[in-house]
């Protein structure tokens, strides 16, 4: 298996309620052994999945969204997020994690790994791309 | 083209199942390869036998069975998917101490790598679900 491709993994729901978002994540890590050309996209109510602060206590569920944040740790630092989804649910950048990857070819400089695109740009992305995981 | 087929809900509840089953049905007689199907989220619930549909209605886990045995297809449970939902052969069964299993014939458990290795070995992955 030396063939590398462009696997693009598409988150598109709430990260509760249903357990998509959480299933596509544990893909998402368990595939990131294979080293393939991994990207993350969140659109529409995928955008949730990021919301920094989640709390849910409330509702007995367990709070995965800290291991996004180790998703640079695993080398998957291409996360797409659409700007649409985000205007159109009342969120910008700021309302999301930091997610950031550490660079080794620049000093392991920290660096962004939420790349703010739009729907156009983002068609563009998937387009580009050889194998895409819909969740 | 060698495809891998991803079902991502159960039978009966969605449609997802039937439409994948038709189309690995259909590429298989155009002469196309399908390298595996693999089952994830509620599509494990394909995978249990002990399914009893009425006796008018299509039997969604033993249609997959028989195109399996009849075609030598690799059907694919998550098992992480799968010891969620309750989906159990005998290694699982001994592993995690339950008193009985229900995995229906051609399917085995396996781990989500061989999804991963289903879109690396395949020219398209194909997913069935919403």
């Amino acid at each position: 298996m030396s063939e590398i491709k462009k696997f693009m993994y598409v988150n598109r729901r709430p990260p509760y309620g249903t357990i998509y978002a959480w299933e596509s994540l544990e893909v998402v890590l368990i595939g990131a052994a294979f080293e393939q050309d991994v990207s993350l996209a969140f659109v529409d109510d995928g955008v949730f999945q990021l919301v920094k602060g989640q709390d849910t206590a409330g509702i007995e569920m367990k709070n995965f969204s800290p291991t996004y944040a180790a998703l640079g740790d695993y080398e998957v630092n291409k996360i797409y997020v659409e700007k649409e989804s985000l205007d159109e649910r009342g969120l910008s950048l700021d309302d999301l994690q930091h997610l950031v990857w550490e660079d080794e070819d620049d000093d392991w400089a920290e660096k962004d790994s939420i790349r703010l695109v739009s729907r156009a740009e983002l068609a563009q992305v998937f387009a580009g791309q050889d194998v895409l995981f819909n969740f | 083209m060698k495809l891998t087929i991803q079902v991502n809900e159960g039978p009966f509840q969605h449609q997802a199942s039937d439409s994948a089953y038709q189309f690995a049905k259909a590429a298989l007689e155009k002469g196309h390869e399908i390298f595996r199907v693999f089952f994830y989220h509620d599509g494990v619930n394909n995978g249990t036998r002990l399914t009893t549909p009425p006796q008018d209605d299509r039997n969604v886990v033993n249609r997959w069975s028989d195109l399996a045995a009849k075609h030598d297809l690799d059907l694919v449970v998550c098992v992480a998917a799968a010891q969620r939902r309750g989906i159990v052969d005998d290694g699982e069964a001994q592993r995690n101490g339950k008193d009985a299993t229900n995995i229906a014939p051609g399917f085995r458990i396996s781990g989500l790598g061989q999804l991963i290795e289903g879109g690396i070995q395949s020219d398209r992955l194909v997913v069935f679900g919403d």
